[in-house]
């Protein structure tokens, strides 16, 4: 068994509306140290492979077929075994 | 063909909404219309007389909604499941000459599927746009003024003349159309040079002016666009919306007959396709 922890992020140049407003948020509150926020989406696939490179594949396979779209995304993809 | 004859299919899944509506619009012309659940088509957990065949119809209409809950992004797993189920007959429907039409949900569905805008063959392997959050990061619905400005391929805008404006239900959090932004520029002069550009957000007027018109922020104030063909067709805004007159907000103060015996702005969209298809097939 393996997870394969995904990152998925915005391209730069990609406006984030979520960081911005969150961004807004903080300053309301009082944090004006706060510069920027950027966010991003942790996705965790527990998948069963006979080794870590299948594992990998099959994460990306599913990257390219449902979880990103490569026009505002960016992803990394880090794969450990489990018990 | 009879315009009785024409048959169209709306489909949905889990979480579309609309439907009832937009095949009410073709019935209304004189059209066969009837939900199509995804799983008829794919022939899963269905009764024996309930699969569906894409070439059963002559009209797929992907209604609005939050399909599947919105989860991963909008339209993003209906489109992963239509692909991945019908992708050879999907592409095989559409260089049939028939007509696609995804409106709101539906317009995201299509451009996951690659079906639009079509830069590269009749469905790309990966999206080549994406409907992205609106720059105010959160649901936007009214009326919305629309230019037409389509020169004549699409083949659901062409009883609207060129630079005429329409009043059209928005209603949407995920509506900024975006290209490759390394290549935006170009990609979307390409898009109108191709007359691929349909509806653009504009003021009351017919000023390009951004936001709040423009309810996502989107570049180029993109409201609607079609394929190279022009039988594949999105937008964001609801024309079954404002099929009749007295759906407009203002219709008590304008009355009933601006367009024609209560004629709303978005009947143009569902008379133009049955016109076409009367006369193609």
């Amino acid at each position: 068994m393996y997870v394969a922890k995904i990152k998925i992020g915005l391209k730069a140049g990609v406006s984030d509306p979520e960081g911005n407003n969150t961004l807004k948020a903080l300053h309301l509150l009082g944090f004006t140290s706060i510069e920027g926020v950027h966010t991003e989406r942790i996705v965790e696939l527990r998948l069963k492979a006979a080794k870590k490179e299948d594992a990998l594949a099959e994460a990306e396979r599913a990257c390219r077929r449902l979880l990103t779209n490569p026009i505002i995304h960016d992803y990394r993809i880090e794969v450990e075994a489990s018990g | 063909m009879k315009r009785a004859d024409i048959k169209v299919g709306v489909l949905r899944i889990e979480g579309t909404n609309s439907e009832e509506e937009s095949a009410r619009c073709f019935r209304r012309l004189g059209c066969q219309a009837e939900l199509v659940h995804l799983k008829q088509l794919l022939g899963i957990d269905t009764w024996k007389g309930e699969e569906r065949k894409l070439m059963d119809y002559h009209v797929l209409f992907f209604p609005g909604g939050f399909s599947a809950g919105d989860y991963v992004r909008a339209g993003a797993i209906f489109a992963a499941r239509l692909k991945s189920g019908l992708g050879k007959e999907l592409g095989e429907y559409v260089r049939s000459g028939r007509l696609v039409m995804g409106v709101c949900n539906g317009f995201q569905i299509i451009t996951e599927a690659g079906l639009l805008p079509n830069l590269s063959g009749t469905m790309s392997e990966l999206p080549e746009a994406c409907l992205f959050t609106n720059d105010s990061a959160h649901y936007e619905c009214r009326p919305v003024y629309l230019k037409h400005v389509n020169r004549g391929r699409n083949a659901f805008t062409r009883k609207i003349p060129e630079n005429e404006m329409r009043v059209i239900q928005s209603a949407h959090g995920e509506g900024k159309f975006l290209v490759e932004r390394k290549e935006e520029s170009r990609i979307l002069k390409d898009l109108e040079a191709n007359d691929q550009l349909v509806f653009r957000y504009v003021d009351p007027k017919g000023n390009y002016a951004g936001y709040p018109w423009n309810p996502n922020g989107g570049p180029m104030n993109v409201a609607g666009v079609c394929n190279r063909d022009g039988n594949v067709f999105g937008m964001m805004p609801h024309p079954e919306r404002v099929f009749y007159r007295h759906t407009h907000p203002d219709w008590t103060r304008t009355g009933l007959n601006v367009r024609g015996d209560d004629v709303g702005d978005g009947r143009a969209v569902f008379e133009s396709a049955v016109e076409h298809l009367e006369r193609k097939f």
